[in-house]
């Protein structure tokens, strides 16, 4: 019966259905509803505009005409119904067979509904109606059995599919009887596709009985049919233009409505849930409790202070004040919390001190990120409070929660995470390049100087492929499937040098042998689908390199590989970086392959950053529990005989995040302190940074919930 | 390609044995037949008798359609029982103006139907609306009664374009575009609503694939992203969308032609139905037959060309 809701609760095919039931009713009930005679002429009244008396006026007879659509109706309806029931004696059943015993009647069927399919109908109806003498009986039965291979289709890919589920095999196991199988198991499934079929169907021999009637081969004159009437009215179409409206205009809308009540239920029988939230790149995880927080903090903190950490908002530089401002929390966006966790023994922050990076992120944090490069002009490229939201404006949510770090020259970045927390949305969000419905709310990412977000599409593809390069995720759903590599290389090629074709090709040439693929010139010539999974990857970094770039990002290059090519992959982009002095941006979600190649490592969790320093120190002594965890669950490490580790629980997907830490849910140290409030990213080291109140610095683990101690020391 | 062909080749041949056989048995069946159609109802019972013998229409059935067949394997129809005229003269006097309306119903649905299609996918609002609006109606009117109503609005009432018949191309190549404009239009706007639909659905899914993304990410400009790599990829299924429509499109002509009184292949089997002019009818639906065939033929070409995974080696 939950079908029949989610039917109703579509007005457009609830109002088209209804609209069918109405007409319906109304011709069949023509005895009553029908104010004259439809064949009784009246010369005196003929060819009439509508009037009081004649509700759609007269016909060149002086017929009325609403009478005569009503009964014409008849006519026409029931030679639909007629082809729908053989459509559906033949279809149905025999579309069961062949989909539940397969085999040779499968295969014969099929074979005859193909060719079925190629026959000329109208020229066998004519026949039809030829041979029966204007019998519209015959020809309907014949449209039906012409028409029986589409339902024929659905119905056995259908029962293909069912036969093969796990309960209906184990039915047929248990000993029911085929029929019976097809009756309890396979045929309640079939219904919502059946009825699509059916309607659809019932339109299209609406359309027919109405063509054949316009010919002439329906009911014989002065009789109505709803065609017959358009063929009257088209001898008199000079004179009377108004007579064609009636019938055309009540065909088109049985036959729309029909349609719309078609697309109603296949709308219902597809989709078997509910329309799930559209947040791209996330999965949406069972909403794990989040405890006692998070009351309305739908989306995630910080974004209010996403201006702020605009392009004009300088970093304060100098390490002079890092010790100064050790210390500090989320912005107060509430008074009374603010207020509470004073008296726990917080000065209130210094507002001078407070740049406002983000979600009130240590200035210092930043300061001492930059200076540990030892020349600002080797930062390439600086972000600084990006905030990413998806979904339509008013009901958008953040994915991305005010994020600042920096890329400098040749160095490699890596970004680690489990899937769901922002590292691709961030890669992506650095060139631009959001999917669809996402876009930056906040923030600003500076490429030497250029400020990103105030590019016009022109810059944007300059800079795309120019001065950063992408290598997105999956290699062989990133290759256009219907161009050769050649001519994919060469488009690229041309977009940044504009050479001679022999001059391109060299240089297509050289991007192949630069990512190290054999036989370059056998490659150009290849379709992505002649590649395997290493082979297309190194492509996709040959036509990220083509540009020459200065920064390459590079999005989980290695996932979808086997992990024998996975190492020849990470070692070609670690002498790319060399041979090329290009800094690289890695997203990963895998440790091992972080610390093969990243210089630095930039841990998110939940669309915030929460840990960053460089790689050696936090792997060996992680300063957040999140990133504690994700080493621990590194498989790599794993023990044999042990369980594999894991982090219990999921990410909180995006709009249900805390107020207080994201990772509170999940935590073993999780406190009062956790959640009342955004934690802001804190200097835990040299060149390093952490996004938790409880743990001072990479080596202070010891012990559950602290976070009075904590506090104490940090104001200390 | 080989493969290609010998697969082609055996539905096909399987194809036009069918559908000459269905005809022919078909009409076998006809109560009034042949014989009494062209004496009416004046003739004598020995006439009568006497024009069966002569039509062969005393001949078991599969005898007839025997005969028929090997005269057509010789390239011979038959004659038109009404006129005598060789059916293959009678088939060749009408092709031209069905094979340009059948020719032109499809380039106008192809080319309105992609741009459609392709506008309303890229921005949804006011176009995906009126692509939405097209593809309901187009494929819910009535297409004869389209045909009356641009008749009563550019012939009649504007006095724009012709309201029937055909001018050949060799007596007025002006003429000629001038006499198949409303035709075509009538017999393409259903095509026009299916391939629109078909290609906004497909464009829409090709535009957030994965290539399309790393397209931009290396700064292809979108004119090329959209129209020359996501339009060739989307191009695939509509394909087989409009090897479908070709078969509705020679069926359409029936109407169609009717409505314009318009000299083709379409008007012609009507008339010959009617008067059970068995040869005649026989001729036609062999005719559509075949080039059914051929565009099935054309389409699995297309197919190939377009999708590099389907072509066999």
């Amino acid at each position: 019966m939950s079908a029949w809701r989610r039917f109703l609760r579509q007005p457009l095919a609830c109002a088209a259905a209804g609209l069918v039931v109405l007409i319906v009713l109304a011709c069949v009930l023509a005895d009553l509803t029908a104010p004259y005679d439809p064949i009784k002429q009246d010369l005196l009244a003929a060819n009439q505009l509508p009037t009081s008396a004649h509700w759609l006026g007269t016909d060149s007879l002086g017929r009325d005409i609403w009478s005569r659509l009503l009964y014409g109706g008849r006519v026409t309806l029931s030679g639909s119904v007629l082809a729908v029931s053989v459509f559906t004696a033949l279809g149905l059943p025999l579309g069961l067979i062949a989909g539940y015993r397969r085999g040779a009647v499968d295969r014969v069927l099929g074979r005859v509904v193909e060719v079925i399919f190629a026959t000329p109908v109208i020229i066998i109806l004519l026949v039809v109606l030829s041979v029966f003498s204007a019998n519209l009986s015959a020809a309907m039965i014949t449209l039906g059995v012409l028409g029986f291979g589409s339902l024929f289709r659905v119905v056995r890919a259908s029962t293909l599919a069912a036969a093969g589920e796990l309960y209906v095999k184990a039915a047929r196991a248990a000993g029911l009887s085929g029929p019976a199988v097809l009756r309890r198991h396979i045929l309640p499934n079939l219904w919502g596709q059946v009825i699509v079929q059916v309607a659809l169907f019932a339109a299209s021999a609406i359309l027919t009985e109405s063509g054949l009637a316009f010919l002439g081969f329906s009911v014989k004159p002065p009789d109505p049919s709803w065609g017959s009437m358009i063929g009257e009215a088209s001898n008199v179409l000079s004179s009377h233009p108004f007579q064609l409206l009636p019938p055309g205009v009540l065909i088109g809308l049985v036959v729309l409505s029909l349609g719309l009540v078609g697309d109603g239920v296949r709308d219902v029988a597809t989709t078997r849930r509910g329309p799930s939230p559209a947040v791209p790149a996330t999965p949406v995880a069972p909403a794990v409790p989040v405890k006692a927080v998070a009351a309305g903090a739908t989306t995630g903190p910080g974004t209010g202070s996403g201006d702020a950490a605009g392009a004009g908002q300088g970093p304060v530089s100098g390490s002079g004040q890092a010790t100064a401002a050790v210390e500090s929390d989320g912005p107060p966006a509430d008074p009374g919390l603010a207020g509470a966790l004073g008296t726990v023994g917080r000065p209130a922050r210094s507002q001078a001190l407070m740049p406002a990076e983000d979600e009130g992120d240590d200035p210092a944090v930043w300061a001492d990120q930059r200076t540990a490069g030892a020349d600002p002009a080797e930062t390439w490229l600086t972000v600084r409070g990006l905030t990413v939201e998806f979904g339509p404006p008013g009901r958008a949510v953040t994915v991305l929660s005010g994020a600042s770090f920096e890329i400098r020259a040749g160095e490699v970045l890596g970004i680690v995470g489990e899937s769901g927390s922002g590292k691709t949305v961030t890669a992506r969000a650095l060139i631009d390049l959001l999917p669809a419905g996402g876009r930056i709310a906040a923030g600003s990412v500076d490429y030497r100087g250029d400020q990103v977000r105030s590019m016009g599409p022109a810059r944007l593809n300059q800079l795309r492929g120019g001065q950063i390069g992408y290598v997105p995720q999956e290699p062989m759903t990133t290759l256009d499937p219907v161009f050769t590599i050649g001519s994919q290389l060469d488009e690229v090629v041309r977009r940044h040098d504009r050479g001679a074709k022999a001059a391109r090709r060299a240089r297509a040439l050289e991007l192949l042998d630069l990512v190290r693929l054999r036989d370059p010139a056998a490659i150009l010539r290849c379709y992505p689908h002649e590649l395997s999974g290493g082979m297309a990857q190194r492509v996709g970094i040959a036509l990220a390199l083509a540009g020459r770039p200065q920064l390459l990002i590079a999005d989980e290059p290695t996932t979808a590989l086997d992990v024998t090519v996975q190492q020849q992959v990470l070692d070609l982009l670690d002498d790319l970086r060399v041979q090329l002095g290009m800094a690289i941006l890695l997203v990963t979600h895998d440790w091992g392959v972080l610390a093969d190649l990243a210089d630095r490592a930039l841990v998110m969790y939940a669309g915030q950053i929460v840990e960053v320093g460089p790689t050696e120190a936090v792997y060996a002594t992680p300063a957040h529990p999140y990133t504690r965890a994700l080493i621990a669950a590194n498989p790599a490490t794993a023990q044999p005989g042990q369980p594999l580790p894991s982090i219990p629980g999921q990410v909180v997907p995006p709009g249900s995040w805390p107020r207080g830490c994201h990772f509170a849910d999940r935590c073993p140290l999780v406190g009062p302190a956790c959640l009342s409030d955004p934690v802001a990213l804190r200097r835990v080291g040299p060149g390093r940074a952490s996004r938790c109140l409880l743990t001072d610095g990479p080596a202070d683990w010891a012990g559950p919930a602290r976070h009075e101690s904590v506090a104490l020391e940090v104001t200390a | 390609m080989i493969r290609l062909l010998a697969r082609w080749l055996a539905t096909s041949v399987l194809l036009l044995f069918v559908v000459s056989a269905l005809t022919f048995v078909l009409i076998s069946f006809a109560p009034g037949d042949a014989a009494r159609a062209i004496l009416g109802a004046k003739g004598t019972v020995e006439q009568y008798e006497e024009l069966r013998q002569r039509l062969g229409l005393n001949d078991p059935l599969p005898e007839r359609y025997w005969d028929w067949l090997s005269g057509v394997l010789q390239g011979d129809l038959g004659a038109s029982i009404f006129s005598n005229q060789p059916v293959s003269q009678i088939i060749a006097s009408r092709i031209a103006p069905t094979l340009a309306l059948v020719v032109g119903s499809l380039l106008f649905s192809a080319l309105v139907g992609v741009a459609l299609g392709v506008a309303s996918a890229q921005g949804k609002g006011l176009l995906g609306r009126l692509t939405d609006v097209v593809s309901l109606l187009g494929v819910s009117i009535p297409n004869f009664w389209l045909g009356l109503v641009l008749v009563t609005l550019f012939a009649v009432g504007l006095g724009w374009l012709p309201a029937t018949g055909y001018v050949s191309f060799a007596a007025s190549p002006a003429g000629w575009a001038r006499s198949l404009v409303l035709p075509v239009v009538t017999l393409g706007v259903g095509g026009v609503a299916i391939i629109a639909k078909q290609t906004r659905d497909a464009m829409g899914a090709q535009l957030a694939s994965g290539y399309v993304s790393a397209m931009r990410a290396q700064g292809l400009s979108e004119r090329s992203i959209v129209y020359k790599h996501a339009l060739k990829n989307a191009a695939i299924p509509v394909t087989t969308v409009l090897g479908l429509m070709f078969v509705g499109l020679f069926s359409g002509t029936v109407l169609v032609e009717n409505v314009f009184a318009y000299p083709g292949l379409g008007g012609l089997v009507v008339r010959a139905t009617a008067q059970h002019d068995i040869p005649v009818v026989e001729g036609v639906a062999l005719t559509f037959a075949i080039f059914v065939v051929l565009a099935n033929l054309a389409v699995d070409l297309l197919y190939g060309w377009l999708n590099p995974k389907a072509r066999l080696r």
